[in-house]
């Protein structure tokens, strides 16, 4: 098989995993030195395939045989899809020469679980080292981690990765249970707080040694972890997507929780019915997902236990301000910046420019869009110098109407209506497996 | 009115900028002008060294600074004015907290013009595409350790930015010769030192590499036909730069084959399941699920014990 063919089973094979960020690495760069490469800036898109979705690194397998049998996945043993595998030197050959055309900000790379999880682990480091270590490269390297791996082979894998990932794949262990009977939870848990205490670890060692103006080589390991969980593929609803987050986020301070739409593979499985990916619950997931990030929303608050679900028609801030209308209107020029942020329509950026404003003089709405805020969201939820809004002058059934879009439009494009067709049939199909699909 | 005239880059501009404070010039009484007067350019060239006494001081924050270096890369030359308004009202209007104004007219415009030259740079770095060159060492051969590779790449900037670049390019690619052309200017890395030519035409830039190939081949690969979000892709890859992307080419191809592989893959018949392969790491993985088990039972056990 030539490297083409290769590249194209295993790259097929990477799709799946969300996942792209090139940010947030340790600068470096290739001054003086040997080899090419540099991170530390923001991460770079170089470049957007049709479904919408940046390419930044080289996001490969290094082989797609695979002992698990996930039933989301395109791998699993029991497809047929046709298996390659390729040696550590291709994959590194490869980064270089796509590296070095400006293709690429570096290198992502999985594999299939072959014979057991540390000697899998072992070939993947071994592309990350001679990376490393013979080619001088200083770009982005994201390896994917296995749990069970020995807690030595993580450590290694840490000197030479930017960033570790390990999938929870499924918020609840019961899904996993029986969607992808080898992964577990508790595991994947235990694994990530391995790798959590080691970054943090080195993070405060490298400080602590600038702080001294030390000379002494400062201790490498990567500064972030990531994971990702499907949507659509099993019964959880979005509270259960945003508890594990949540528990993610809060316990072993992960960057990134992606959320992967299920998508139809080209190798069905008998256990997971197919269907057309849903794409908006996917993007409420992640706008809920920056609102606890950035903007302070506790999980709890972005569900509740009658609508475990988001709302698919408006977004998760405007959701929560409808169901909160007693804390509204908001006085931008006296509430403190915690509650700025909750007012629909107004971001992080112009909710501290607000608050740097508001000492020189009293915000109005001219000030507002100077600072281009979405005014037409804004204004039912907030009060300036010059706009009082009756307390409750639209009822929050009103203002949903308001801000939700006709039915009709809710499709994304245009393009996936054939999809949707055929999911309809296949829903239909199934109508009893319904618990399996959601509630989307 | 005095009408300046200086060539379009940001040490021009501070050098007229600040002759004109030294005379007290009022921002009223300036046109700026930088499309090409070169026989103005050099009008205050010699004039920095000595200003006069009783000139106005030219400290200004470093922020200024930043933001001037980088609306200087603006092609619409209307930064100039604007720059010294800001700088007028800093120095001699003695207004030092202007550039803390959100909401002045002037520096959200050259906010704007300061976010749309970043654009520009940061669409640099993600769509310059190198092609190798093949030099005459390799024609014989001479391949081994110690040849360094040449890579040229062609890309058309909205804004004059190439300089802005340089150090970006230098540091992640300084194991490997390399020139990038614009029809501005060109710059060129030997591994030791960055020099500049002046622009050339696209015909000049190679137009192959035997490598894109494979890059084709990824790009169809990692694209999900499940999920065509076109204008997403078009946001942030606008069509202005397909020309100079060698995937773009199969941009169209891929969209249109789309749905026809998803219904291919919902057609598609449900693959039965196979039987576990005997493989001693899965037997390990069903004894720390089973231990894992029992010990939650046990902990259950515990906790209910402790209840009643």
């Amino acid at each position: 098989m030539n490297t083409l063919k290769k590249l194209e089973i295993l790259a097929d094979a990477a799709k799946y995993d969300a996942s792209c960020a090139s940010s947030g690495a340790a600068r470096k760069d290739s001054t003086g030195g040997k080899g090419v490469g540099s991170t530390g800036g923001t991460g770079i898109c170089h470049s957007y395939a049709p479904d919408g979705r940046c390419i930044s690194l080289l996001k490969v397998l290094l082989t797609n045989v695979c002992l698990y049998d996930c039933h989301y996945c395109i791998n699993r043993r029991s497809s047929n899809v046709q298996r390659a595998r390729f040696t550590p030197e291709e994959v590194v050959e490869l980064t270089l020469s796509f590296y070095k055309r400006n293709y690429i900000e570096g290198l992502f790379l999985s594999s299939g679980i072959i014979r057991s999880a540390d000697y899998t682990m072992e070939l993947v480091i071994r592309v990350a080292k001679l990376l490393r270590e013979q080619h001088h490269f200083r770009g982005y390297i994201h390896l994917k981690t296995i749990p069970e791996a020995s807690s030595e082979l993580i450590a290694e894998a840490g000197k030479y990765a930017d960033r570790l990932s390990i999938n929870v794949e499924l918020p609840k262990q019961e899904s996993l249970k029986k969607l992808a009977p080898e992964k577990n939870v508790q595991r994947t848990r235990e694994a990530m707080s391995t790798i959590n205490a080691r970054i943090t670890e080195t993070k405060a060692d490298r400080k602590e040694l600038r702080k001294r103006r030390s000379t002494a080589k400062k201790p490498i390991f990567a500064t972030g972890q990531s994971t990702q969980m499907i949507v659509g593929a099993d019964g959880s609803n979005d509270s259960d997507f945003l508890a594990r987050a949540g528990d993610l986020y809060g316990n072993f301070k992960l960057n990134r929780v992606y959320y992967s739409a299920f998508s139809p593979i080209p190798e069905p499985s008998v256990i997971l019915p197919l269907q057309a990916p849903p794409l908006v619950r996917e993007h409420r997931l992640y706008q809920a997902d920056w609102l606890m990030r950035f903007y302070h929303y506790g999980v709890d608050e972005l569900t509740t236990a009658d609508a475990p679900n988001l709302d698919l028609d408006i977004d998760p801030k405007l959701s929560w301000a409808l169901r909160n209308r007693h804390s509204f209107p908001i006085d931008i020029n006296r509430a403190p910046l915690e509650m700025l942020y909750r007012i629909p329509g107004l971001g992080v950026r112009n909710a501290k420019r607000i608050v740097r404003l508001r000492r020189h003089h009293g915000v109005s709405l001219e000030d507002l869009i100077k600072l281009r805020v979405n005014l037409k969201k804004t204004m039912p939820f907030m009060i300036c110098v010059n706009h009082h809004p009756a307390r409750l002058e639209l009822s929050s059934s009103d203002l949903r109407a308001k801000f939700a879009p006709p039915p009709t439009q809710l499709e994304m494009d245009f393009s996936a209506a054939p999809v949707v067709a055929s999911a309809a049939k296949n829903m239909v199909k199934q109508a009893g497996a319904e618990a399996l699909h959601g509630e989307f | 009115m005095k009408t300046v005239s200086i060539e379009p880059h940001f040490q021009a501009w501070r050098k007229a900028a600040r002759a004109l404070l030294a005379e007290q010039c009022h921002p009223s009484d300036v046109l700026w002008s930088s499309q090409g007067g070169e026989d103005n350019g050099l009008l205050f060239a010699d004039e920095i060294a000595q200003l006069p006494a009783g000139a106005p001081r030219l400290k200004v924050p470093k922020t200024f600074v930043r933001l001037a270096e980088t609306v200087s890369a603006h092609r619409s030359g209307k930064q100039w004015a604007l720059l010294y308004e800001i700088l007028w009202e800093m120095t001699c209007g003695n207004d030092r907290r202007i550039l803390s104004n959100q909401t002045d007219s002037r520096l959200r415009s050259l906010e704007r013009m300061r976010a749309t030259v970043s654009r520009d740079i940061h669409k640099m770095r993600a769509f310059v595409r190198f092609r190798e060159v093949k030099t005459k060492d390799d024609a014989e051969g001479n391949t081994g350790e110690g040849a360094v590779e040449n890579f040229v790449a062609w890309f058309e900037p909205d804004h004059l930015i190439v300089r802005l670049n340089t150090a970006f390019f230098r540091k992640r690619f300084a194991g490997m010769c390399w020139s990038i052309l614009t029809p501005d200017e060109c710059v060129h890395w030997d591994g030791t030192s960055i020099t500049y030519t002046e622009g050339v035409e696209k015909s000049v830039a190679p137009d192959s590499d035997e490598l894109e190939e494979l890059w084709l081949g990824y790009y169809r690969s990692i694209f999900n036909p499940a999920r065509l979000k076109i204008k997403m892709m078009q946001t942030e890859m606008p069509k202005k730069y397909w020309k100079n992307l060698p995937e773009a080419e199969i941009i169209e191809e891929l969209i249109n084959g789309s749905g026809g592989q998803v219904q291919a893959m919902m057609d598609e018949q449900q693959r039965p399941l196979k039987p576990e392969p005997r493989n001693a790491y899965l037997a390990r993985l069903k004894e720390m699920d089973l231990k894992q088990a029992g010990s939650s039972t046990e902990k259950d056990l515990r906790a209910h014990d402790g209840e009643s």
